[in-house]
Order: C-alpha cells, then sequence, then structure tokens
C-alpha cells in the first residue's frame, strides 16, 4: 500500500454508441494506448498489458451503473445518461465533446393542450423539466425512434438530445424548448476515487490537457 | 401492489443463511473484541423511535426512513442509525453520568431504497461513539479505531479519507459573499458533481486568483504535504483553524501509527449540515462503496438537551463480509450419533457426555440399524449407531 503505487489497474468503462467515435479519439490525443481491438472488436472487455488499463465497452445507459458499482473505476459518458440514470458517482471532467442539447420537440402546429403526452427516451428528465415548468403532461417512455410519436399520433411532443437537428428536420419536427447543454463527462466511482487515486488523477491530468478550451 | 407470493418479503428485507450469518458473527466478535479494548462499552436501544424525536435528529433524509404509526397514532420509525438513540440515551438515562463516554454498538438500521429492489433495506452495523470530548485527540482516537477494527475484521487493502467541512466552508466564505451561492457550491461537493462546482465558478465574477483557489480545492487531496498546500491555500480563520486541527490530527495518526492508510482529502463533504469537523470515510479495494463513515456532530445531542462534542463512526457489516476473508476458526468436530428407541437412554446420555468434552453432537433416531447405514454422514467427522442389538 501507500501512495506511490503505481500497479494500480484502472478499468474504464466505454459507451459503444453515440459518442464512442469521438471518445476514442480523444482517449488517443490523451495519449493512452488505445488497441485497434477497441474499436472494430466484437469483445466486451478489452485488457492494456503494458499500460495497466482495461476497457469495457458497454451500452451508454450502463456505463454509470458499471461505475457505481465499482466494476468499472471511471467511465465516458454523456450528461443526458447522467441526468436520467442518477447515479452515486463523481463527476469529474467535463470532456467537451459529444456536443448537444436536450430539446423538448414537435410539430410546427402544435398548439397547448390540457394534458399533453410527451414521448421521450429520458422520462426522468422529461418528468423533471415539466414539473419545474409547472406543466402537467404525461410522460411516455420509448426505447428508439421517438421523432415517430408526434408523425403517428402517439405523442403530442418529444424530449430528446438533439445535434445538427437534421433527423428532427426529415421528420418534420421543429425544436420548442431548450432543457440543458449535454457534453460527454468522466466520471469515477466513490472508492476508486480514493483508493486508487493516483491513477484517477493521472487519466484526469491527461484528459485535462486535451480538454479543448473554450473560445 | 399485487398481493405477495406466499415466499415473498418486503422489498429490500434479506434472510441470511447460516454461512453468511457465521462469517458475520465471526466478524462481528473480532470488532467487538478490538473496539472493547479501547474501553467502549455496548449499547442497545429499540427497534422503534419517534419520528418527532430520533427520526428528526436523524442524519438519514426523512424519505428514507420506514415511517410507521403506533397504537396511539404517534409517527414512529424503525431506527435509520444508531447515533441518534444514542444521544437519546446519554441525554436520558445517562443525563447525570459524567462525559466523556465511551459507547459502542452492534446493531440492525433500517433505510429505504428507491432504485433496484434488491437492495438491501436493513443493515448490520458496528459503530462506536465517543461522546463528550471537543479535542482533536479523540477525533484522532476514533479514526484510529477504525483502522484497527478494519484490521482485525482482516480487511487487506483500505484507505480512510479525511476532511474537515470547516475548511470547505472557510474557502467558500473568503471568496464568496453570497449565501446561497456557497451553499450551490457545497451541494455540487455533497453530489461529487465537480463538473457542476467549476461551472457554476465559471460562471461567477470574481478574480482570476479567487477562481484558481477555489478550483485548486477540487485536488486538494493525498498524504502529509496536502497540509501545507492547504495552509497556502487560504487566509480565512476558520479555514486555517481546520487546517491546524488536520496537522494536529495527523500528529496524533501518526504516533498511532496508522497514517499509511490514510488520504487527506479537503474536498470531502458527507453529509450537510450534520457534520460539524472532522468527517471521514474509508474505502477496500474492489469494493465499489465506501465500507465505514463518520467524523464530528456537535450539534446533535444539544436536540436532545443535553450539548456536548461528540464524534463516531459506523461500519458496514454487509459491505465489510464482501472484503474479508472466510473466518478460520477450525471446523467443530461434528458426531452423529444414531440410535433405536430401546438404545434411547443410552444414545442421550452418551450424547450428553461428548458435549460436555466440546463436541457438536447431532441424535438421530431410526427404526432400525439398516436405516442407519442409509444415512449420508459425509457432512459429520464421525458417526455412532447406537441401534437395536441383534437377538
Amino acid at each position: 500500500m501507500g501512495f506511490s503505487d503505481l500497479s494500480q489497474k484502472l478499468t474504464i468503462a466505454m459507451p459503444k454508441g453515440r459518442i464512442f467515435e469521438e471518445a476514442v479519439h480523444f482517449l488517443q490525443q490523451a495519449g493512452l494506448q488505445v488497441t485497434a481491438e477497441l474499436q472494430d472488436s466484437r469483445k466486451l472487455v478489452i485488457p492494456v498489458e503494458n499500460a495497466r488499463l482495461e476497457f469495457i465497452l458497454a451500452k451508454p445507459t450502463d456505463v454509470p451503473t458499471y461505475v457505481e458499482y465499482g466494476v468499472a473505476d471511471v467511465g465516458v459518458v454523456g450528461k443526458d445518461v447522467l441526468l436520467e440514470e442518477e447515479r452515486d458517482v463523481y463527476e469529474l471532467l467535463d470532456l467537451q465533446i459529444g456536443y448537444c442539447r436536450m430539446m423538448v420537440a414537435g410539430m410546427p402546429d402544435w398548439k397547448p393542450t390540457e394534458a399533453p403526452r410527451v414521448a421521450t427516451k429520458y422520462p426522468k428528465i422529461a418528468s423533471r423539466y415539466f414539473r419545474e415548468q409547472g406543466q402537467q403532461v404525461e410522460v411516455i417512455k420509448l426505447n428508439g425512434s421517438v421523432e415517430l410519436a408526434p408523425m403517428i399520433g402517439l405523442a403530442d411532443r418529444i424530449v430528446d438530445i438533439v445535434s445538427t437537428g437534421r433527423t428532427l428536420k426529415e421528420n418534420g419536427l421543429v425544436e420548442l424548448e431548450h432543457i440543458c447543454e449535454i457534453t460527454t463527462r468522466l466520471i469515477a466511482n466513490r472508492a476508486s476515487y480514493r483508493m486508487k487515486s493516483e491513477a484517477v488523477d493521472d487519466i484526469a491530468s491527461k484528459f485535462l490537457e486535451v480538454i479543448p478550451r473554450k473560445a | 401492489m399485487a398481493k405477495p407470493l406466499g415466499f415473498e418479503k418486503p422489498l429490500g428485507m434479506r434472510d441470511i443463511l447460516p454461512d453468511s450469518l457465521a462469517k458475520q458473527r465471526h466478524l462481528e466478535r473480532a470488532l467487538r473484541e478490538c473496539i472493547e479494548r479501547w474501553g467502549y462499552e455496548e449499547i442497545s436501544t429499540p427497534s422503534l423511535e419517534y419520528y418527532d424525536t430520533v427520526g428528526a435528529a436523524s442524519a438519514t433524509l426523512t424519505d428514507r426512513m420506514f415511517r410507521l404509526l403506533d397504537k396511539q397514532g404517534h409517527t414512529v420509525v424503525l431506527r435509520p442509525d444508531m447515533t441518534a438513540p444514542i444521544a437519546r440515551v446519554v441525554s436520558s438515562l445517562y443525563k447525570t453520568v459524567p462525559l466523556p463516554l465511551r459507547l459502542f454498538y452492534q446493531a440492525n438500521v433500517f433505510r429505504a431504497q428507491e432504485k433496484e429492489a434488491g437492495r438491501n433495506a436493513e443493515f448490520f452495523q458496528t459503530g462506536i461513539e465517543l461522546i463528550g470530548d471537543a479535542s482533536v485527540d479523540a477525533d484522532a482516537e476514533a479514526i484510529a479505531l477504525a483502522v484497527f477494527c478494519l484490521q482485525a475484521a482482516g480487511v487487506e487493502t483500505f484507505r480512510i479519507a479525511i476532511g474537515h467541512v470547516d475548511f470547505v466552508d472557510g474557502l467558500l466564505e473568503e471568496w464568496i459573499e453570497d449565501e446561497p451561492v456557497r451553499n450551490q457550491f457545497r451541494q455540487f461537493l455533497v453530489e461529487r458533481d465537480f463538473v457542476g462546482f467549476r461551472h457554476l465558478l465559471s460562471t461567477l465574477e470574481l478574480e482570476p486568483e479567487a477562481k484558481e483557489r477555489l478550483e485548486s480545492l477540487l485536488r486538494l487531496r493525498g498524504g502529509k504535504s496536502k497540509i501545507e498546500e492547504a495552509r497556502a491555500l487560504t487566509k480565512n480563520g476558520k479555514a486555517r483553524r481546520a487546517v491546524e486541527t488536520i496537522a494536529s490530527l495527523w500528529e496524533a495518526l501518526e504516533a498511532y501509527g496508522v497514517t499509511d492508510d490514510l488520504l487527506l482529502d479537503f474536498n470531502l463533504i458527507i453529509n450537510l449540515n450534520y457534520y460539524t469537523g472532522v468527517v471521514f470515510e474509508g474505502y477496500a479495494a474492489d469494493l465499489g462503496s465506501p465500507l465505514l463513515g463518520g467524523g464530528r456532530y456537535d450539534h446533535l445531542l444539544a436536540q436532545f438537551g443535553r450539548p456536548a462534542h461528540a464524534t463516531g463512526f459506523a461500519i458496514k457489516m454487509d459491505r465489510l463480509l464482501m472484503v474479508t476473508p472466510a473466518a478460520e476458526s477450525p471446523p467443530a468436530v461434528r458426531v452423529l450419533l444414531c440410535y433405536t428407541e430401546d438404545r434411547r437412554t443410552e444414545a442421550l446420555a452418551e450424547a450428553q457426555l461428548l458435549r460436555a468434552d466440546g463436541l457438536v453432537v447431532v441424535t438421530w433416531l431410526v427404526n432400525n440399524p439398516a436405516e442407519a447405514q442409509d444415512i449420508q454422514g459425509a457432512s459429520y467427522s464421525k458417526v455412532i449407531c447406537l441401534t437395536k442389538q441383534e437377538e
């Protein structure tokens, strides 16, 4: 034991999804040994022998869960997932990649009704937002293709992340209300943050050097 | 909710089977022996307490308490921790007993869970309270005892992180006048949201020096050298006093010889508005969540009418069980004694003799000698048959 322990192996949970490519590129810029395996493997656990690292490739929504339970020491995940999952983890850094916006969207001719239905992959974020706005809504949880809901009459509006806005436009939807900005975060397990403080600090400082400075 | 299935238990309640319970009891004995050697006496308090007394004073949030109504219509709670009940005892039954008091407990506490159904809502804890001692040596005693408890339990690799609530408060007061804003910063630390902390900092109109100093709070953790860094970081009286307390604490902990397992962490905030001084939290390798927590709580006793300084900690037994090796006590000699009815007197007397010798004896009535042959004796070290004599 002791603080000079450099043998601490760090397990990093990576989100296999929207921000994966950008996140891998970020790791490379930070000087982490990212093997080709990480990008095109079907394996779910990928050790990096010399670097005392191990990657877990996870569904994005599961990244905070792995980190909370400590099977991964740190994780890379979008703020949208963190807001929805409400896991007990350290949110160490805003990597300022994977930028998008959490929006309320709907048909251009949408008119408020008494208890409008809102379809979303983010029921907690949506419920919290509308409660804060004092609006009564019925939130419907969907697992994908949320844009479909207003078109086929399942819901009046949707809550979803929007990056370029192209998907919305293609489906005839417009952005109605802005909920918050979303970027990718580095999170850490509560115990790992202390038990492996040197390794966690090391990776955080490497990341910090890469984070693009806001103009 | 649908009617429970016949074998179902309320959410978060767990059965503990003999093997696990044996290990838990073994650990409890090890901790008890360790704690008693420091002069702590065991105390037990009721499972149910009034919501208005212990419930209100507890550090646990109301929505995580099990609340019920008693026959008189009072709201009662299943005790969410042992600290508040002990404070109640010290202020009532022990009112005239001079301080300091050293008390410990091994008890179950209850906290309702919201997330996944399988998470337990009843926890076993071993903890200590040192009441009536304001000195830094009392803080050191609590932390050192926590270290020795983890060692006694056989935890191989662990660390205890130590902080002080006044350091964070003082540093914030030094640079930020607006109390609601200070509370926002505190809230970010409690939620472990450093991104939110930095973001809030970036939105404020502060001198670059102030921003830099507040931001460096997030990195102020490590060994003894951090004390000097913390001292250099602030001119605020409150924060400075906290640093001096930590410095003196570290000296005392060096005397105990436990500093190898400690980590200073000046941004550690455990529970907003409950702890009043030194706080600490213990972690073990390969365990995702803390296995012990504690600190100084100088305001609690006053709520029960006997103002007193106090510190203490609680170890979570379920988590300790996950990181400790199986008990190495030598397996007891287990004897299976089969007998037929005609030799009962002789058999039961023999069983008593063997038990008096310290053996474990299980008696088994059989109808005939053949039946005794069929019994699977594998889990016994010895099988004795006192069956019907052949005629």
